[in-house]
Parts: C-alpha cells; sequence; structure tokens
C-alpha cells in the first residue's frame, strides 16, 4: 500500500536522522573553573533562590574569566536532585553550591562518586572530606527588624507567616519576638504556618487572617512577595525576607532581613581555585556581611534608626548576642539565664517558642 | 471572635471562591453537553498567564480579561477538535490538555516572575459601600467579583429558561436523540467547550491580575481539580455551583484563621475535606440509577460518532 | 497500521520540537542532541533512563489492564502514594532490624496499600454506580495529604530538625543497586516482569479476552456471560496493585526515605504512557521510555541550552495530543460530504 510506503520511508529518513545528530558532540573547554548551582525554586521568587543568584552574579563579576558558572533552577528536592547534581559534576563542574536542606542526602551520594569535584550545601548538617555546609545566622537580621517591628506597631500584635517548623524559622520567629519585646515588652507575635515555603495563594491568605485578627506589622518565612503585597493593600507594616522587597509595598515595607551571600560565594570559588579549600561547617552572621538588613523605611523615626545600627554594630562585634539571658519559654521556664547566651548546638536544635509568641507549635 | 473577624472572614472567602465560580460554571455548562474536559487546570494556568502579560503591558483590565479568556478559550479549542471532530477519548485528551497547560503557561511565564501589578481596587459605591456591615459585606468587592454573581445569573436563566438551554441539555443527555431530531451535537458540543476554556481562563486571570497580581509557576495550584469536583459536588447545579465554591474556597481561609487562634487541626485533614465531600456527593447521587439520572447528564464522557447511528 | 500511530505522534513531535528550539533562538541540531541524546550518552544516563520508565511502565501496564475494559483509573497517582506510605510504614516501624524479610515485606505492604486505595473507586462504581473517574481522581488527592500528614507528624524523623521527612530506610529495606555506578535498583526488574506477566494477562489469558470484549462491546460481553462487575474490581486492583508496587520501589530505591512527595506525577504520566502505547505491554515498554528520555532531556535542556524546566511539560502535551489526532487517522476514513439523514428534516 502506498501509505505504508510513505510512512516507512519518512520513518527511516527520521530514524537516520536522529542517529546522524547523536554524533555532534558538545565541547567542554576546560581552562575555567565551572561553578554550578542547584536551585530549589525559580529566581524570580524574589526570595530565597534570587538572593543565591545574586552571589552567583556577584562572583561572575569579582573573578572574571577564570570562571564560568551555571545554574539549574526549580529541582526538587529527593531523587531527582541527584541525578542533576550528578550531571553538574560529571560535566566537568568542580564547584557545586546545592542551594536547599533538601539536598543534603543527594550531595553527600553524588559527592561520594566525585571525591575531586567540590560540594557546598546550603543549611545542611553533615559534612563530608570534599562537602562543606554554609548557613546563616539568620536570627541576627530578625532581632534587629524585631526592634523595628517593636516600635511601629500601635496594636502590639505581631504576625509571621511560617513555612515547616523546623528549628531554623522557630529561630528566626523567637529572635524576632525577643528584638520586639527589648523595645515593647507588651507586643504578641501569632504565627500562622503555611506548610510550603513558596505558595503565594496560601500565603497572602494567612496574611490576610492574621491582619484580620489586629496584626499591623507583618514578617514572613516564605518566598513569596504576597505578604508584603497583601500588607500593602490593607495598610499594615510588613518586614520582607530574603531580599528588599520594597518595591512590592513601598508603603509598607519597613525593611527586611536580606541574604548576602556575595562576598562567600567569590571567597570559595578563590579557595579552590588556589586549591586552599577545607570542608567546614560555616555558620557566618552580620558580621561576615552574610546578613545586611535592607534600607529602612523613611517612616522608621531616626531614633529607631540610630537604635537598630548601633545593635547591629554590637552583634557584629560580638559584644551582643540576640539569644542572651534571661530569656524564657512560653511556660516561663527559664531557658538562658542572666549573663549567659545560647550555644551554638541550643540554637541549632531549638524547638521551643519563647515568651510572646502565641499559640503551641504544630507536632 | 469579633463581628468584624468574621466579616473578613466571609469576604476573604468570597474572593477566594470567584476563581472557583468561573472555572465550576464553564465546565458545568460543557460537562451538561455531554463532555467531560479533565483539562481545567491546564486552562486556568494558561489563561492566568495571558492575562497577567496583557495586564502588564497594557493595564488594561478589560484586555487582560478578554485575553485571558480567549487564552482559555484557545486552549479548549484543541481538546475541541480532538475530542469532537477526531473523536478521541476525552479522559486521555483533557489529561494531556493539563499537562501541555501547565508546561506551556510556565514557558510563557519566564520573564514575569518577578512582576509586580497592582492589582485591581474594590468598587467604591457612594452611599452603599459604607453601610457600616453590610457595605463591607456586599458593597466591596472588586468587579470580577460581581461579575461572576452576573455570569451566574445568565447560567440559571440560559439553562433553565432558554430553549438553546434546553436543546443544550437533551444532547448532553442523549446525544443520538438530538441528532435525529436534527441538531448539530458536535456544533454546539464545540460552543460549549470553548465557553468551558473562556471561562476557565478567566479564573485564571482572576488569579493572577487580582486575587495575588504576580505571576508564579503553577499558581492555579490545583484549583482546576477542586473545580471539577465542584460540578460533581453540585449535582450539576448552577446555584450549588456557587455555594459550593465559597465552600471549598473558604476552606483555606478558615483553616488559617483557626490556627490564628490557636486550635489545632492539621492543615492536611482540612485541605482534604473538599475532596472527601465530593466523594459522598457523588456515592450519594449515584447509588438511586434515578437520581443519578435527574442529575449528571447521561453521555457525560462518551464520545459521540455521528456516522454510527 | 495501528502502531504506526505513536511513531507518526513521536515524529510529529519531534518536529514541532525542531521548530520550538528555532523559534526559541537555539540551533535545532545542537538543542536536539542535548534535548534527546544526550541524556543516554552513557552507561550512567542509559541507567537513569531505565529508572524514570520504570515506574511509568510498570503502572502503564496495570492502567491498560483497566483501559481495556473502559474502566478509568485516574487514580494511579494516589495508589502509588498509599503504596509508598504502607510499605514505607514497614520500613520506618522495622528500621532497626536487618532482616532479609523487611523488602519483601515492604512490596507485601506496598500491594496491599495501592490495592486498598484502588478497591474504593471499585466499591463505589460497583455497589453505588459512582463515576471511576471522579472518585479515582479526588482520592489522589486525598491520598497525598495523607502521605504529607504522616511525614509532617508521627513519622518525622526525631533526628531530622523538624524537618518533613522520615528517617532514611535501613541497608536492608533499600533495593540493591544492579550494577555499579549507576542507580539501576532491582526495582526495575519487578517492571520488566511486570511488562511480561502483562503480555500474558492481556493477550494470552482468558479473563484478558473478558476485558477486551467488554472494552470493545459490553453488551456482546453481556451476552456471553462475562462478569462486568468482575472486570471493574480486576480492572481497578491491577492499576492499584502496579502503582502500589511503583511506590514501594521509589521509595526503597532512589528516594530511600518518606518524602511528602514520593512522585513527579507518575500516575498521570503513565497514562500517557499506557495511550501511547496502544495498551499493549510492548508498546508501553516503548512509550515509556520515550517519556522517561522526554523529562531526562527537560533536564538536560535547562543544563546545556538554558531551556526553562517547563519545557518537559509541553513536550509531554504535545506527543499526547498528537498521538490523539494520529489515531483518528487510523480509526477513520475522513469523508467531506454532508450528513445525508439530515436533509429533509430541517426545512
Amino acid at each position: 500500500m502506498k501509505q505504508n510506503r510513505l510512512l516507512k520511508t519518512v520513518l527511516f529518513i527520521s530514524v537516520m536522522a536522529f542517529i546522524v545528530t547523536g554524533f555532534i558532540p558538545l565541547s567542554f573547554a576546560k581552562d575555567k573553573l565551572k561553578v554550578g548551582f542547584v536551585y530549589v525554586s525559580p529566581i524570580g521568587d524574589a526570595g530565597w533562590t534570587y538572593q543565591h543568584d545574586l552571589g552567583r552574579i556577584d562572583l561572575e563579576k569579582n573573578l572574571g574569566d577564570r570562571v564560568s558558572t551555571k545554574f539549574i533552577e526549580s529541582v526538587p528536592e529527593g531523587a531527582e536532585a541527584e541525578r542533576v547534581i550528578r550531571d553538574l559534576a560529571k560535566s566537568g563542574h568542580d564547584l557545586i553550591f546545592t542551594t536547599s536542606f533538601g539536598y543534603m542526602n543527594p550531595t553527600l551520594k553524588v559527592a561520594k562518586l566525585f571525591p575531586n569535584t567540590t560540594f557546598e550545601h546550603s543549611t545542611g548538617y553533615k559534612q563530608a572530606k570534599n562537602v562543606g555546609t554554609y548557613m546563616c545566622r539568620f536570627y541576627e537580621g530578625r532581632y534587629l527588624t524585631g526592634i523595628v517591628a517593636g516600635k511601629m506597631t500601635k496594636s502590639n500584635q505581631l504576625g509571621y507567616v511560617a513555612a515547616f517548623p523546623i528549628p531554623e524559622v522557630i529561630r528566626g520567629i523567637n529572635a524576632f519576638t525577643l528584638g520586639a519585646k527589648s523595645v515593647n515588652p507588651a507586643i504578641q507575635v501569632k504565627v500562622i504556618w503555611v506548610n510550603s515555603w513558596f505558595d503565594p495563594g496560601k500565603e497572602r491568605e494567612a496574611s490576610e487572617a492574621l491582619i484580620d485578627q489586629g496584626v499591623d506589622v507583618l514578617t514572613h518565612h516564605t518566598d513569596s512577595t504576597a505578604p508584603t503585597m497583601t500588607a500593602e493593600e490593607k495598610g499594615v507594616y510588613s518586614i520582607g525576607y530574603h531580599s528588599d522587597m520594597s518595591k512590592y509595598g513601598s508603603n509598607a515595607h519597613l525593611t527586611a532581613t536580606t541574604h548576602v551571600w556575595d562576598a562567600y560565594y567569590t571567597k570559595v570559588a578563590q579557595e579552590v581555585l588556589d586549591g586552599a579549600w577545607k570542608s567546614t561547617a560555616v555558620w557566618g552572621g552580620i558580621k561576615d556581611g552574610m546578613i545586611k538588613l535592607a534600607p529602612i523605611n523613611k517612616k522608621v523615626p531616626a531614633d529607631v534608626v540610630a537604635l537598630v545600627e548601633a545593635t547591629t554594630k554590637s552583634i557584629a562585634d560580638g559584644s551582643f548576642h540576640p539569644f542572651s539571658g534571661p530569656v524564657k519559654k512560653q511556660d516561663g521556664t527559664l531557658v538562658v539565664a542572666a549573663g549567659k547566651q545560647l550555644t551554638d548546638d541550643d540554637l541549632l536544635g531549638m524547638n521551643y517558642y519563647v515568651e510572646g509568641v502565641l499559640g503551641s507549635m504544630p507536632k | 471572635m469579633n463581628p468584624d473577624t468574621l466579616i473578613n472572614i466571609l469576604v476573604a472567602t468570597i474572593a477566594a471562591g470567584t476563581p472557583l465560580v468561573y472555572a465550576a460554571l464553564g465546565e458545568l455548562i460543557v460537562e451538561k453537553s455531554g463532555v467531560l474536559n479533565l483539562g481545567v487546570e491546564g486552562m486556568m494556568l494558561v489563561g492566568a498567564i495571558s492575562g497577567f502579560i496583557t495586564m502588564a503591558k497594557t493595564g488594561s483590565l478589560l484586555l487582560a480579561v478578554s485575553c485571558g479568556m480567549l487564552a482559555g478559550a484557545l486552549m479548549s479549542l484543541a481538546f475541541a477538535v480532538l475530542t469532537l471532530t477526531l473523536m478521541a477519548n476525552q479522559v486521555a485528551s483533557g489529561l494531556a490538555l493539563t499537562i501541555f497547560g501547565t508546561g506551556l503557561s510556565a514557558f510563557m511565564g519566564i520573564d514575569y516572575t518577578s512582576v509586580a501589578l497592582g492589582g485591581v481596587s474594590k468598587v467604591d459605591i457612594p452611599v452603599l459601600s459604607h453601610i457600616p456591615i453590610l457595605g463591607r459585606l456586599v458593597f466591596s468587592y472588586d468587579i470580577l467579583v460581581y461579575f461572576s454573581l452576573v455570569l451566574l445569573v445568565c447560567v440559571i436563566w440560559f439553562l433553565y429558561k432558554t430553549r438553546a438551554g434546553l436543546i443544550l441539555k437533551a444532547i448532553g443527555e442523549s446525544p443520538k436523540s438530538g441528532h435525529a431530531l436534527g441538531f448539530s451535537v458536535i456544533g454546539i458540543r464545540y460552543l460549549a467547550v470553548l465557553f468551558g476554556g473562556a471561562m476557565a481562563g478567566l479564573g485564571g486571570v482572576y488569579l493572577s491580575v487580582a486575587y495575588t497580581p504576580m505571576w508564579v509557576e503553577g499558581m492555579v495550584a490545583g484549583r482546576g481539580w477542586v473545580a471539577l469536583a465542584l460540578v460533581v459536588f453540585a449535582t450539576w447545579r448552577p446555584a450549588r455551583v456557587l455555594v459550593g465554591a465559597y465552600l471549598f474556597g473558604g476552606v483555606t481561609i478558615a483553616q488559617f484563621h483557626i490556627q490564628g487562634f490557636g486550635i489545632e487541626i492539621p492543615s492536611q485533614i482540612l485541605s482534604m475535606l473538599p475532596y472527601l465531600a465530593t466523594i459522598l456527593v457523588l456515592v450519594f447521587i449515584s447509588r438511586d440509577k434515578n437520581l443519578i439520572r435527574l442529575n449528571s447528564p447521561a453521555s457525560l464522557g462518551i464520545t459521540f460518532h455521528p456516522e454510527n447511528n | 497500521m495501528r502502531y504506526f500511530s505513536p511513531l507518526i505522534a513521536a515524529l510529529l513531535m519531534l518536529l514541532s520540537g525542531l521548530l520550538i528550539f528555532t523559534v526559541l533562538g537555539k540551533n535545532p541540531g545542537i538543542a536536539f542532541h542535548a534535548f534527546f541524546i544526550e541524556p543516554i550518552n552513557d552507561f550512567y544516563g542509559l541507567g537513569e533512563l531505565i529508572i524514570k520508565a520504570s515506574p511509568l511502565m510498570l503502572i502503564g501496564v496495570g492502567l491498560a489492564i483497566g483501559f481495556k475494559a473502559n474502566i478509568w483509573n485516574i487514580g494511579a497517582e494516589g495508589q502509588l502514594a498509599m503504596g509508598a506510605v504502607f510499605g514505607g510504614g514497614i520500613a520506618i516501624y522495622f528500621n532497626e532490624s536487618t532482616s532479609v524479610f523487611i523488602l519483601p515485606a515492604m512490596f507485601a505492604g506496598g500491594i496491599i496499600g495501592g490495592m486498598f486505595w484502588a478497591s474504593i473507586p471499585a466499591f463505589l462504581k460497583t455497589r453505588f454506580n459512582a463515576n471511576e473517574i471522579l472518585v479515582s481522581l479526588m482520592l489522589n488527592y486525598v491520598a497525598i495529604l495523607i502521605l504529607s500528614l504522616l511525614v509532617h507528624g508521627p513519622w518525622k524523623d526525631p533526628h531530622g530538625y523538624g524537618f518533613p521527612q522520615s528517617v532514611l530506610f535501613s541497608e536492608s529495606a533499600l533495593l540493591p543497586v544492579l550494577i555499579e555506578g549507576t542507580r539501576l535498583h532491582a526495582g526495575v526488574i519487578i517492571s520488566f516482569a511486570a511488562i511480561g506477566v502483562g503480555w500474558i494477562f492481556l493477550l494470552k489469558s482468558f479473563i484478558g479476552y473478558q476485558l477486551q470484549v467488554s472494552g470493545l462491546a459490553i453488551n456482546a460481553a453481556a451476552y456471553a456471560g462475562f462478569n462486568y462487575k468482575k472486570m471493574i474490581w480486576i480492572g481497578l486492583l491491577a492499576g492499584g496493585l502496579t502503582s502500589g508496587i511503583a511506590g514501594v520501589s521509589e521509595i526503597a530505591g532512589p528516594i530511600g526515605q518518606l518524602l511528602p512527595s514520593v512522585s513527579p506525577g507518575y500516575g498521570f504520566a503513565a497514562i500517557i504512557v499506557a495511550y501511547v502505547g496502544r495498551l499493549h505491554p510492548g508498546g508501553i515498554f516503548l512509550s515509556s521510555l520515550l517519556m522517561a528520555l522526554l523529562y531526562l532531556g527537560g533536564e538536560s535542556g535547562q543544563m546545556n541550552l538554558d531551556l526553562p524546566s517547563a519545557v518537559t511539560g509541553v513536550f509531554q502535551g504535545m506527543l499526547l495530543f498528537y498521538l490523539l489526532a494520529a489515531d483518528f487517522l487510523i480509526n477513520f476514513r475522513i469523508r467531506l460530504k454532508s450528513n445525508p439523514s439530515l436533509k429533509g428534516i430541517n426545512s
């Protein structure tokens, strides 16, 4: 049948084409340091990943043609990540940054197969000979923003839209509360858990619920700009996270705790280039330039700004620790005595609310 | 809980339910004609990004809505051609539409992920909007919410008061009879499917332009599937769609408020409720053969072959 | 001729792909290579292809058994999740044990879980005449939420710093890797076996015959005494069984623990796989490989071509569209003339 013959010919030609193009090699240049980045969400999330990408861009700028970078975005945590990380390692990337907690096990697995590749895993807690971890003391920034919130609130109700009840998030809530209480003992913090790092719809609904219940300063530990936008719409204040979110709410946005990975990424890449890299667990804060507050809104009075700046300095030079005693849990028990501070280990495993936070933690 | 909070909850619920109203009413018409289009999620997403891009570029709500509806209709046109003219299986075609629409919308939206729109302002009716409680509860929504109510009235009027509506329902019940009477079953179904697509697109536009004025990949977040459930839950009756939409939309809102009060119910249980409720309703109306005949279109999902009659 | 439509569809998809690449400003030849060749260029890549195809073909075969008889199981995603829940529960409960029976027990759990979840739409359909498409669809979300609830709550790893994940499974609860240097695990063998079993079941057994006849001509089947209710149960449970196994294969294989999400949409993709494979185990085997290639190609495209991650969904949707369209060309002849039976009625 003619139709059959025609089909068979077309098929043959296409299969041939398929095979022929298979011999076009993809070439790689091996003189630069190739740096790979694995992102858990799209760059445009204006949050967590966006800040990492700024770091990447800064790295390219600083080291010029000694490096070339590549990123893969929206890589789900879990089994998929392993393949992506491995592909980066296999295609000649000698330094790979995996930027989400859920990449921990995949990173370690791939690192075993590629002992000559350097891996840096952010917010993780397991290291290996060629795997280092790095984290930010976000809570330092939270404390400072708490000061601003405590001073600017009129209803004394502060709101927190949070993702998952992991120690990192809880540290942030507690630091924020402590900072606010230090200038305004009457405040209370209400927390709503949205069980997602990034879901603008839910974040907006949670923000609305908080505002409806009397909150007039809102902050969040989620990835989108929805809380800021909702605050702007409803005429209350908001404090951003990850990045400066003022363009999403110029009236509402007081300040934000921003992550600055620029210097760190450049430093690590330089170490790898020089052959001086060692696996460490880095936990940097304001003094390392990893945390910065976004420009403070003009509405905030000058004395508050001055207090924030002074506290920033004292955190940076080590004379003040956000979790210095006395710190009490919700039920009143003393966790940190006056004159003492929480150790890093205590901080890492934090699983309780401090006084001033309303409600109980989800199990 | 003070009355103010209650009003806030109700207002938020109505806003949250509006995209469901649009998508579900559209799908209701489609299903009444006997076609099951599972591609609602994909159509909503494409509508959302199209409307968003238009709004970002022109600032005109009217254009954005029109573009979103057009985009949704075009997507459903692909589905219509496949299932009505090429007589492909409706379930598989609908799923293909969802997967394709999800990918296509993400594709289109690449450059728009950090763009923020101004949102749609709420109407301000001179005297009415300022009545103490009623003003907020009834007279202070954005125009798309009111339009959804207008749509509801139109759909009810169309289905129960016009001859065209009667024909649509008849075709859904028995396409063979309709065909024998000389009606173009395929043609009428085309129109129904396109309408459903336009409405799904409109629901999407509401999400990306009014509800959370930003674009995020996959921002419809499963509402398309909820809309499908909603049509069944409402036993294919438009007024019940409205009630159900607000119920389903309100579940998340309620959940957050409950959290805010300190009451602990796992969020997952609350999120499950719309789906479980739908299954219950489906079982309830299906068990009596007469009851189901009264409610669901008899030929739902079955491909119609004009030549085989 | 029947077997040409998938090939035509694949061809059309490739051609559209070249068009898309060109429109995006990429060199079509290089893009083509990066998307379709690069992922399977080496041994590891081939292993990845098979790992990705494995759950697809497994679930696809199970679904095809039901689809043949017009029984629409859209709930594979949920049945997979429930299989993972049941199997994972065993792994978590016996995390300390090193017994050799753990893995088989997990698979048994997975089968029970998947079949249990599929039995709900089966029961509701046979007893209450409830539409299985809608019930199984709704149950997907319920199952995923149950998994999320468990992983966020009672089954959360106490040493996991509060992150929603279960403990890492012990060695005895993990599938052994088959070939060094790949991630190929023993679950792949099960999938291949399923193709064989499915082939025998569908094409050589009497029940398979009953299923086919019920799908093609239900009245004839009833006349021949085939029990349609039994078909409904078999059709749905087959999908549940295979989905449950696939769920356990994923958590005991590449994932190694329970997470809030254990499947990137395999349950839905398997529906496409079953369809493109013409509901024939051999076809399903090939179409699962093609779908897997599309997943991998999307990632490779991101890495090598800076293509957005959304590209995969576009390709997969197009593939199915073209297949459904191509089917038409196979099954019908196009005749352009008006319907004679209408003449005289409308006047």
